[in-house]
């Protein structure tokens, strides 16, 4: 055909991969970013989050001298900040899991270029997220026999009963495996920059990390039923953590938080939110290095419509919830969340539904879901409005329970806003330390992208 | 020389040429090789003869294991070893047990996975013969080898190059070991 443009096969889904990449571009390409020489912008981004970073210090050393009365906690909203901070980053976690695990299981090869930064995503974010529940213990180092089972002098064991404790067994063993998935993807790929590497230290340091990997067919043969493995044991394991982090509320008695869809509810929030952080960070990897042919319009629209669905689910939990409190015919639930929806916490109740419910609508339109800057935008309504829920659901049911006697307003402290500012400047910080040292994108996952491209190109020019 | 040697690496165009070369390798009767590519290639290990699935039966064990130790920590700390009456609860009250045994299983089954294949693969080894070929480098990038190796019954170093350059190799090396 002597048509201009090529013709878009309405059949076919948009390419995974941008045109003309060959074995050698991918490698060059993406080895480049960690061996080239270090970009200005990077060192400028990581003094900006290393400052940031610095409030983590002064905030985390001031509450271990002075104890947690420097924040906003008291009676009755014993649960403040510290909390809603856990549940929030334990939640933008979870994309990383569901992208490298779940959509491995259903053969998704879009995420082949996404993985591994939502998984090292995962792994900063979980980082965060522990740090406040240790960190609300007041005194972190006295805390471990209440938190781990260890025979102490004391001879007392934690409470095996308690959702509290199946919570540190869950974001302990959920680090762990996510840091085993992650790093078992990278022994190809530190393989690759062992060969690539120039300087002699950082061949040797790659050459250990990749413990001798030569890729060969049997290795391949065994390293890929391990992949497949730990992504099914992954995935049922990404289910239970946000299911027992909710539990941590629905357990409990409190009007508000003691609600069966809890677990459903606060795991479709997870994936909402972590999608959300996926887009707020990988776009602007994508437009620094520019890597528009490894993550395509076919990236963004996927991962549009994901939000639209989670999000859905999500603003379906909102409904019950509203349900429930009138269904249950309780006077707790009823004024629990009329004092929600129309009490002093309204206008954040209304933000968030802003946030989560009203804006992410306007994913719908294919022309937003394309649109880089439309879809950062929508994302960072998204990274709020989770943190708004979480503080809708933390504050609200506690701030008035049963007894209008110890009813009271929380109020946060600067502490609270330092903590919280401290830890988004730990995660940026390693996020950013990870693009230099550490492919952002599994490079051998890239080359059976290729393989499979020139194999649908050879059926294609074969039916002509 | 000949006895000196670990093998013969022949360098391939591409997948589809790696697979096809490994498949007239194994059909000729050769049995000690290996190929190396920077991508797992579907059908190659199967194709020479490599087949049995052994890091499934770790993961199980593992996967068993971790669920036993986890249900048994708790059974001894809550019933043997700290025995608390919590609302009048049973001791053994073994659906709040449920979260931490399988959150255990995972673990365990994850250290399965990742150990099981490291030591099936016999890594970490930082020496291997075919390091010492230049080229092979590309192994991890853009090239596809297959290696058959001296130990093999049937290797004869001319007959042998001569064969794998009657499967279009671009290039045959010698392997020092």
């Amino acid at each position: 055909m002597g048509s201009p443009a090529p013709i878009k096969d309405p059949t076919m889904p948009a390419p995974v991969l941008g045109p003309g990449q060959t074995y050698t571009t991918v490698t060059q390409k993406l080895s480049a970013i960690i061996t080239s020489r270090t970009p200005l912008g990077w060192i400028a981004a990581m003094l900006i989050a290393g400052a940031i970073l610095q409030l983590l210090m002064l905030s985390a050393t001031w509450l271990l001298i002075k104890g947690t009365g420097i924040w906003g906690l008291n009676i009755p909203v014993g649960w403040g900040w510290a909390i809603i901070n856990f549940v929030w980053w334990i939640g933008i976690g979870h994309a990383g899991t569901l992208i490298s695990a779940i959509l491995l299981l259903m053969r998704q090869q879009w995420r082949n270029s996404i993985n591994r930064f939502a998984e090292a995503m995962t792994i900063f974010a979980v980082m965060c997220a522990g740090m406040f529940p240790l960190l609300h213990t007041g005194r972190p180092w006295v805390a471990a026999y209440w938190l781990l089972p260890y025979p102490n002098t004391m001879s007392v064991w934690p409470q095996f009963r308690s959702p509290l404790i199946w919570d540190v067994f869950a974001v302990g063993t959920y680090f762990t495996v996510s840091l085993i998935f992650w790093y078992l993807g990278l022994i190809p790929d530190f393989a690759t920059l062992r060969d690539k590497a120039k300087h002699k230290i950082s061949q040797i340091i790659y050459g250990v990390l990749s413990m001798g990997w030569r890729g060969s067919a049997k290795h391949w043969f065994n390293y890929e039923m391990a992949a497949l493995l730990l992504a099914g044991v992954s995935t049922p394991l990404v289910l239970s953590v946000h299911s027992i982090v909710s539990l941590d509320f629905s357990v409990g008695l409190i009007p508000g938080w003691h609600a069966t869809i809890f677990p459903p509810y606060f795991v479709a929030g997870a994936v909402y939110a972590g999608f959300a952080m996926v887009l707020t960070l990988g776009l602007p990897i994508r437009y620094f290095y520019g890597l528009h042919d490894y993550i395509t319009d076919r990236h963004l629209n996927n991962m549009g419509k994901v939000m639209l669905a989670t999000g859905l689910i999500v603003a379906y939990g909102y409904a019950m919830e509203q349900f429930f409190a009138w269904y249950s015919a309780s006077p707790y639930e009823g004024y629990m969340m009329q004092n929600r929806t129309f009490g002093p916490y309204s206008g954040t109740y209304w933000s968030l539904i802003l946030c989560n419910v009203a804006i992410p609508q306007l994913l719908w339109i294919k022309q937003v879901r394309l649109s880089p800057s439309g879809l950062f935008i929508i994302s960072m309504f998204i990274n709020v409005g989770m943190w708004l829920e979480r503080f809708i659901i933390v504050v609200t049911s506690l701030h008035r329970d049963f007894m209008p006697s110890s009813w009271d307003m929380y109020h946060s402290t600067p502490w609270d806003w330092g903590l919280y500012a401290g830890t988004i400047g730990f995660f940026l910080f390693m996020m950013i330390l990870f693009i230099r040292v550490m492919p952002v994108i599994n490079i051998f996952e890239i080359r059976q992208l290729v393989a499979n491209k020139s194999k649908h190109a050879e059926t294609a020019s074969a039916d002509d | 020389m000949a006895e000196n040697l670990y093998g013969l690496l022949a360098e391939f165009d591409g997948p589809d040429e790696l697979l096809k070369a490994a498949r007239d390798a194994y059909a000729e009767g050769y049995r000690k090789m290996d190929a190396y590519s920077p991508m797992p290639i579907h059908d190659l290990s199967e194709s020479m003869g490599y087949d049995k699935h052994r890091v499934p039966t770790i993961v199980l064990i593992c996967a068993i294991l971790g669920a036993c130790s986890g249900f048994g920590l708790q059974y001894w700390v809550s019933v043997i070893d700290y025995p608390l009456n919590v609302g009048g609860r049973p001791l053994l009250s073994w659906p709040s047990f449920i979260p931490v045994t399988f959150e255990l299983g995972v673990l365990f089954s994850a250290f399965g996975a990742l150990i099981g294949m490291l030591i099936l693969n016999g890594l970490p080894r930082p020496y291997h013969p075919v390091f010492n070929v230049p080229n092979f480098e590309r192994a991890s990038g853009d090239g596809f080898f297959l290696c058959i190796e001296a130990e093999d019954p049937k290797f004869d170093i001319s007959e042998t190059r001569s064969f794998l350059e009657s499967l279009k190799a671009k290039k045959v090396d010698d392997v020092e070991p």
